[in-house]
């Protein structure tokens, strides 16, 4: 079985929120240590608080203050936290009613082991040192043993300044894998060489393959040296920078069909101007010492192709 | 007129559309506030109250657009979905079309009477060119958002059929000053001339930057209910008279990226359903998916409006213009306003709207069939409707 390869992929993005009027009053209160829940038609109180009556659909916007203490309504331990999770010890992840609330909400709880939490515990917010508006202004919820009742302010929402949005990043890890034919293909083009793979049915030879013909439903297993010349078939010229994408503008990105390709597949043309790239022309691939890919094409000199033998390529 | 149709299915009819404002930031609603704003609009407009709802069916643009936040949990109260069905659909850009038609099957099925269906993008909680350009390991980074994926496809139609180098600045025009008619369109650029488009910057020769769609805001909400719920409604209702969906890969080998073969399969399908034998000569206008300029001549084509390589001087000869004789994005289209999850459900509601006779001041005069039209992908996802002021007949 050849080499299947593995790799690290990291996807991380810091998504900004508005809050909205409900949201804002909620985060705005945790900074100055209140917490506010917000009334239903039915006379509930939820926390945390949400813009639409979940019964009637209206619109709510009565806010109410709930107290720092409350009961755990259910909990799972976490023996072993994660990167970015509110506690790095181990923790317990607890549902708590405030108390003044109907609803419970979820956090995390201080505690030494899964020994000392049970349900209907009593606990109470810990206040984080630095608060900016954001959930983690509560650090973590505490055991509270009935000293020291929380004193309310009666507050219903309007604060100084505002918190209207969050930013909430979002990082995702993989374990990419590119799987058997593709594997094949980037360790071909690892010593210089393009190999695509054939469908037994309609003998279309993919580059770069996928292990299967999308157009037959089959899977493909002959392969097949094509290239290195090509043509380019269509392209476009570069002029603006992606994000995360380190290449100097402007660039030309081709679609090139190899020689013996039936699909086109995507490259960087250097090595000429880059107004002067036109569809038609030949090409052949630049390779870097220990390169995944080649760099670019360049040029090969030939006379442009005829637009009758790449048409179908574009 | 028979009551119900050889295929035993019921008659869908749109009886209320609500739009937001498109802006490039509301910053002052959550996507909850957004959602619900336009589906207030559509209740409002149907004289319906969210009691009358049986369900709701949702779509939004690919999660790593505006980040993972499964609105079909998240925004279930801001839409009165509580005990009710909720679902979400996914076809990328082509999804607010999809998203109406699968509602509208489930009408059309008989499953429920009258169903909410919702599409929308907050893109400027994101940055949508970071996630069509996210990195592959082993792979050359070289992609650079959706205008660099289309680029090459727009110069190999401009290849294939010849079209002067003109006919996107002519397209982009039109859209921009049909925006300005249309009160809920983004752009509203009232100094925009010919010679503005012409000399903006190449983003991805051979689109400039005026030829390009902006980045917005928005969501828009329909109220489709049955032929019960049609006659209850206190204005016209638009009536579908043929809807389909298509897919194919992004890349297979014989792929035709300037005109996918999915795209016309998509079309016949729904001009078989109303009966439609000339496209050209029996629908009255057009809302398409045309995210830079050149997809209208493309699209002209794919949708069978223009023989191949002719769908430019369509757009050239005027034809597509609001005072044409087969107007093209009368609202201003994706190029003046795109939310991208929201885009094609726009698309099919600005087409109801003309049939209703309610799209004010960019109302096609006697409008009776239009159609709506989203793409998504790669060019992979299509997703039509044609609606019609008279019910379906056939």
């Amino acid at each position: 079985m050849p080499e299947v390869l593995k790799a690290p992929l990291v996807l991380e993005f810091p998504f900004t929120r508005s809050l909205g009027p409900v949201q804002s009053a909620f985060l705005t209160g945790l900074r100055e240590r209140v917490v506010l829940g917000v009334k239903t038609a039915d006379g509930r109180t939820l926390v945390p608080p949400v813009e639409y009556d979940p019964v009637t659909a209206e619109e709510i916007r009565d806010l109410v203050e709930v107290a720092p203490t409350g009961t755990v309504t259910t909990w799972a331990w976490n023996p072993a936290p994660r990167r970015g999770q509110p506690l790095q010890e181990q923790f317990a992840w607890v549902l708590v009613k405030l108390d003044g609330a109907d609803t419970a909400l979820l956090h995390v709880l201080d505690a030494p082991g899964p020994d000392a939490v049970h349900t209907g515990m009593r606990v109470r917010i810990r206040w984080a040192a630095e608060r900016s508006g954001a959930i983690t202004d509560i650090a973590c919820f505490e055991p509270y043993d009935g000293s020291q009742a929380p004193q309310l302010t009666g507050h219903d929402g309007p604060f100084e300044e505002m918190v209207t949005g969050i930013v909430a990043p979002a990082r995702l890890d993989y374990t990419y894998g590119p799987g058997r034919a593709q594997s094949a293909y980037i360790n071909s083009l690892a010593e210089q060489r393009t190999v695509g793979e054939r469908c037994p049915s309609c003998r279309k030879v993919y580059v770069p393959p996928r292990g299967a013909c999308p157009t037959c439903g089959v899977a493909t297993a002959e392969q097949v040296e094509v290239g290195p010349r090509g043509t380019v078939t269509t392209y476009c010229i570069v002029n603006i920078k992606a994000k995360n994408l380190d290449i100097e503008v402007p660039y030309v990105y081709a679609h090139i069909a190899l020689d013996g390709a039936d699909l086109a597949l995507h490259g960087r043309i250097a090595g000429i101007p880059y107004d002067q790239v036109r569809m038609g022309l030949r090409v052949e691939p630049v390779w870097t010492e220990g390169g995944r890919y080649p760099d670019h094409y360049r040029p090969t000199g030939e006379p442009d192709a005829d637009y009758e033998t790449y048409k179908e390529l574009l | 007129m028979s009551t119900v149709d050889k295929a035993g299915k019921e008659p869908v009819a749109v009886v209320g559309i609500g739009q937001t404002k498109h802006v490039a930031a509301r910053r002052d609603v959550s996507i909850a506030g957004l959602v619900r704003e336009a589906a207030g609009r559509a209740l409002q407009d149907a004289e319906l109250t969210w009691a009358d709802i049986d369900a709701v069916v949702i779509g939004k643009a690919p999660d790593f657009f505006e980040g993972v936040m499964m609105p079909e949990l998240y925004l279930a109260d801001a839409l009165g979905a509580v005990g009710k069905p909720m679902l979400r659909v996914h076809t990328a850009g082509s999804v607010g079309g999809s998203t109406a038609l699968v509602a509208a099957n489930l009408i059309a099925a008989r499953v429920h009477g009258t169903v909410l269906t919702l599409a929308f993008e907050k893109q400027s909680e994101s940055n949508a060119m970071w996630g069509l350009s996210l990195p592959i390991p082993f792979q050359q980074p070289l992609l650079a958002g959706a205008g660099g994926f289309f680029a090459p496809h727009v110069r190999a139609y401009m290849r294939r059929s010849g079209a002067p180098e003109t006919v996107g600045s002519l397209v982009a025009y039109k859209d921009r000053r049909n925006a300005l008619k249309n009160p809920y369109a983004h752009l509203h650029e009232h100094d925009i001339t010919l010679e503005k488009v012409q000399a903006s910057p190449m983003l991805w020769d051979p689109i400039r930057y005026s030829e390009t769609c902006p980045s917005s805001d928005g969501a828009c909400a329909m109220v489709l209910t049955d032929r019960a719920g049609a006659a209850r409604s206190p204005r016209p209702p638009a009536w579908m008279l043929g809807g389909a969906m298509r897919s194919e890969p992004t890349l297979f080998a014989g792929k035709d990226c300037v005109s996918p073969q999915a795209g016309k399969d998509c079309a016949a399908d729904v001009y078989r359903q109303a009966g439609i034998t000339d496209p050209r000569r029996e629908i009255d206008a057009v809302e398409m998916y045309v995210p830079f300029s050149w997809y209208e001549p493309m699209w002209l084509e794919n949708l069978g409006f223009a023989d191949e390589g002719e769908g430019w001087k369509l757009t050239e000869s005027g034809a597509t213009e609001l005072d044409g004789d087969l107007p093209v994005n009368m609202s201003g289209g994706v190029l003046s306003t795109n939310p991208i999850g929201a885009s094609g459900m726009i698309r099919f509601a600005e087409a109801a709207l003309q049939v209703r006779g309610q799209a004010g001041e960019h109302q096609v005069d006697g409008a009776r069939r239009v159609l709506g039209h989203a793409y998504g992908g790669g060019s992979q996802f299509f997703s039509m409707w044609l609606v019609g002021a008279q019910p379906p007949t056939v």
